[in-house]
């Protein structure tokens, strides 16, 4: 029997959507096409702003990808490369070279990613309960001091140990100053959003203060400069690939992949996952059901809160060592991790995708990723700002989205999508 | 006289298929001038397909629309409203946050310059109004004013835009039975001034009572058009569900046990912090159906939320069973065996992202054998929605379709189904049967009483008297947050009536 005339049903006259309720719109509507799309699109209107420049487009994108490392997977050709521990080198078809700037420039690349997953994940957990987790910066800035300070302290605990210690601790720092967040919303209904982003001042001026001169995390060697001291050798995480001199990639990049599958297993496979999942799509069906709606905001902020704190972590602990007044002021990572989360559509996979994108974006147009005579790098960190602008901005414009790729639909087959054709009147 | 009145609009062999269904299958269709057409139909019967169709909204395969007999294309909203076919939704698409004559002009705004010209539009819609006697203020803002007002801005809206045929989707679902009576005169009034109206409604008394002829539509097909004059409510539901439907089920009378609801003085607040319920007692036996009558707004709702722990008594007493639950939370009402059928399943009964099955588990996903020490087992949910979905006769869905995807009857089969399959001691009915249709409603009827016969103790809360009066063993009437009376079923609707108005004469009533 058919159920048409029932559509879903709409929103009744009276009230616009919440953000959280556009976006589940939005996740329902879109699939995959959608973020997709709106790539595209902010890439085709960055490449409008880089003409008005006065510069190639196409050239500018191609030495942005260049500038990512993301090529050095295409170097194919005869390549001497060297056999492990000898010193004899072989022929190989792919150029494996870890001293070659392209494997510098991955490795940076890489980097960022793994930090804007776990940023990404802060924000698209909290979504997926309903809450709009402005505070990934705040909550990373709590990780990456828990972590210096964990990591410069107890010098003589076991290397193994140290790292879990330091990490565990960055995770505790970002889940409880996001669990702030998620009681004064349980409590007395303060809004997340308002919330977050106050904590983020609070996480900002405390670390700030912390490493800054006369801070009691403040290092001793040099008093004059506001940072912290380096972390001990037996907390770092340990390297993998390329070249430590350089900057070579640590295991905190599987420490993020692990990151995206305890999410999806927590979200799709545990009762709080459930839980959280009910209460994000309709908290007024999961307190009817049974469930504690108060107690899931502030579980799953504490979560996302542990996601961004396990970022300062990595990134502390896998290359940063330290962290100084000027890093806390001028990181803006926990804010991509917005993006991120948005693009991604709040699902492991899309997460870690976007993350990619947006890791190769920084980096690729980063003042050492492009190359200069193409197009001024310091221009292009605007563009990327541009896009990841122009990326929330059409997330936001979803309904936008959907009318043009239905209208596209449409002028293919004649035939709109019966549920679609509900999202445009 | 009407019968030589050439049609306004005609639908001929209109065919509309969607993705494995055949929605429209080759439908006719005509209106004429100054009737009201009712289109009957089952949920899910092909109803707002066709009309959507009419408005443009869809494209059709197969068919032809005429228009005072050209033929004509429709294919967006834009053409319908220049063909002078105006709709009003279900659901309003007004700006709740502009004035009514603002929502009104919008998109063919009388301007001055570049400027939306104030008066004059206000003006217009005074004239509009004033003409078919619609009492609104065209300065309210549409977020002030109540449902059956924004209604009336709706048709307004079309009046507005010159539509002479007007498409009415179930009108009344959104109505109070005040609001109701009023829309009729509304419709009568229109139509004495030429318009024609088309009529959306799965209610078979209103359609008798408004229509002049009555279109009957059952799964995608035409089954017939007849005048209203000498059809019943039986032969039009025999029309529409294929079968003889039995308005009154038959019973046993009730075998009533232990007492296994309990309330006592129960005092509680609404949303505003008034007072909605005032020291209400009752209580409900095993194997007995309990029914509390009275019209919507008396305490019913805050009551409910009250005895299934989602809303704090401030005073009194609860007990379920020998448990004393008075400060228990909703999860203690569910495991001490409380059902409850809620009164709004879209906001509160399902959550309409989740799948059937998860929607099944929805109080018991973290229990053996759904889930074991906080890990989910996905896969005994699947095969419990396959029996549940099976057994509740739910059809238009899988275990693994989304809420969302199913008509209200379905929907309220899958809430059904989950409340009364975890054995429940008592079930709490609310609004059980609203917005369904015929088949629907003697499902969900049958149902509560095999649930009475099984030794559950149930509450209804309804608004329909005839619901009440045919389930009910004992009838409780609620009026400004008290019980007003106690009746047996062989009260008649005028007693009730008149007890739920507070002992005033009945107007409200339809």
């Amino acid at each position: 029997m058919s159920d048409l005339d029932e559509q879903p049903q709409a929103e009744p006259g009276g009230y616009a959507p919440s953000v959280a309720e556009r976006l589940a719109f939005y996740q329902r509507a879109g699939g995959v096409i959608t973020p997709l799309l709106t790539v595209v699109l902010a890439f085709a209107a960055g490449g409008i702003v880089v003409l008005a420049t006065g510069h190639n487009p196409f050239k500018t994108y191609k030495a942005i990808w260049d500038g990512t490392g993301l090529n050095w997977f295409f170097q194919f050709g005869h390549h001497h490369i060297d056999i492990p521990f000898t010193n004899h080198q072989v022929f190989f078809w792919w150029n494996t070279d870890t001293n070659a700037l392209t494997a510098y420039n991955l490795t940076q690349t890489v980097l960022l990613t793994t930090t804007l997953i776990l940023t990404g994940l802060a924000v698209a957990f909290a979504f997926r309960c309903g809450l709009f987790n402005i505070g990934g910066q705040g909550q990373y800035i709590t990780g990456a001091i828990m972590a210096v300070w964990v990591g410069s302290s107890f010098a003589h605990m076991s290397h193994g140990l140290h790292v879990v210690f330091a990490i565990a601790a960055a995770i505790l720092g970002g889940a409880a100053i996001a669990a702030v967040a998620g009681f004064l919303k349980a409590a007395v209904g303060a809004h997340e959003v308002i919330t977050t982003i106050m904590l983020n001042w609070i996480a900002y001026w405390t670390g700030s203060f912390l490493v800054g001169r006369g801070g009691p995390l403040q290092n001793t060697t040099d008093v004059s400069i506001p940072i912290s001291p380096d972390i001990a050798p037996g907390a770092h995480l340990p390297a993998f690939w390329g070249n430590p001199a350089l900057q070579a990639l640590d295991v905190g990049f599987f420490i993020a992949l692990g990151a995206l599958v305890i999410f999806w297993l927590t979200l799709n496979r545990t009762t709080l996952g459930y839980q959280v999942r009910a209460v994000g799509f309709n908290p007024e069906a999961a307190r009817y059901g049974g469930i504690n709606v108060a107690r899931n905001y502030v579980y799953a902020m504490a979560i996302s809160g542990a996601f961004a704190g396990l970022g300062g972590a990595v990134d502390i602990l896998g290359w940063e060592y330290h962290i100084g007044v000027l890093d806390i002021q001028v990181s803006n990572i926990g804010f991509i991790g917005i993006a991120v989360a948005l693009l991604g559509r709040n699902t492991a996979l899309g997460v870690g995708l976007s993350a990619l994108l947006f890791g190769a974006l920084v980096n690729g147009t980063s003042t050492r990723g492009l190359d200069p005579n193409v197009f001024p790098p310091e221009l292009a960190s605007n563009l990327t700002l541009m896009i990841q602008a122009l990326v929330l901005l059409f997330v936001g414009a979803d309904v936008l989205i959907l009318y043009l790729w239905q209208a596209r639909k449409k002028l293919g087959r004649r035939r709109p999508a019966p549920e679609t054709a509900e999202a445009v009147t | 006289m009407v019968e030589t009145t050439p049609p306004v609009l005609e639908l001929r062999g209109i065919t509309k298929r969607f993705p494995g269904v055949l929605a429209n299958d080759r439908v006719d269709f005509d209106l004429r001038k100054g009737e009201v057409h009712a289109l009957l139909g089952e949920n899910g019967a092909g109803k707002s397909t066709l009309m959507n169709i009419l408005y443009g909204l869809y494209r059709p395969d197969e068919g032809e629309i005429r228009l005072n007999g050209a033929p004509v294309t429709i294919d967006s909203p834009h053409a319908a409203i220049a063909a002078g076919i105006g709709m009003v939704h279900q659901h309003f698409m007004l700006i709740p946050v502009m004035t009514v004559a603002e929502n009104i002009v919008l998109a063919a705004e009388p301007r001055r310059g570049v400027l939306l010209d104030t008066s004059a539009a206000e003006r217009r819609v005074r004239e509009l109004a004033d003409q078919f006697k619609f009492h609104i203020d065209p300065h309210a803002l549409i977020r002030d004013i109540t449902v059956g007002q924004q209604q009336r801005v709706e048709i307004l809206k079309a009046l507005y835009r010159q539509a002479d045929i007007l498409i009415l989707d179930e009108p009344t679902a959104v109505l109070t039975p005040q609001e109701a009576i009023e829309l009729v005169e509304i419709l009568k009034r229109l139509v004495a001034e030429g318009m024609s109206v088309i009529f959306i409604s799965h209610k078979l008394n209103e359609v008798l009572e408004i229509a002049d002829r009555v279109t009957v539509l059952r799964r995608g097909k035409k089954v017939d058009t007849i005048p209203t004059a000498g059809a019943t409510e039986a032969s039009l539901a025999r029309m529409m569900v294929g079968r003889e439907v039995l308005f009154r089920v038959d019973k046993e009378p009730a075998k009533p046990s232990e007492v296994l609801l309990d309330v006592e003085n129960l005092h509680v607040f609404d949303d505003r912090g008034l007072e909605a319920v005032r020291g209400v007692s009752f209580h409900v036996r095993a194997g007995e159906i309990v029914a509390i009558a009275g019209v919507d707004g008396n305490g019913q709702t805050e009551l409910i939320d009250a005895i299934t722990g989602l809303r704090r008594a401030s005073e009194g007493r609860i007990r379920v069973g020998a448990e004393d639950l008075t400060h228990g939370s909703a999860h203690t009402f569910l495991e001490q065996g409380v059902g409850h059928i809620p009164e709004d399943r879209q906001r509160r009964g399902l959550v309409l992202e989740f799948t059937l099955a998860e929607n099944l588990v929805l109080h018991d996903y973290a229990k053996e054998p759904f889930s074991k020490l906080g890990f989910l087992n996905p896969r005994t949910w699947l095969a419990y929605g396959r029996r549940l979905l099976t057994e509740f006769d739910v059809r238009g869905g899988t275990e693994r379709t989304r809420a969302s995807a199913l008509s209200g009857g379905n929907q309220q089969k899958v809430v059904i189904a989950r409340e009364v399959s975890r054995d429940p001691r008592v079930l709490i009915a609310a609004q059980p049967t609203r917005g369904l249709d015929v088949g629907a409603i003697e499902f969900v009827h049958r149902r509560l009483i095999e649930e009475r016969d099984e030794g559950r103790a149930v509450l209804l809360v309804s608004l329909e008297l005839e619901e009440v009066l045919s389930l009910a063993d004992r009838i409780l009437v609620i009026y400004e947050g008290s019980i007003v009376g106690e009746f047996d079923p062989s009260a008649t609707e005028e007693e009730l009536g008149f007890a739920m108005t507070g002992g005033r004469q009945p107007t409200a009533l339809v």
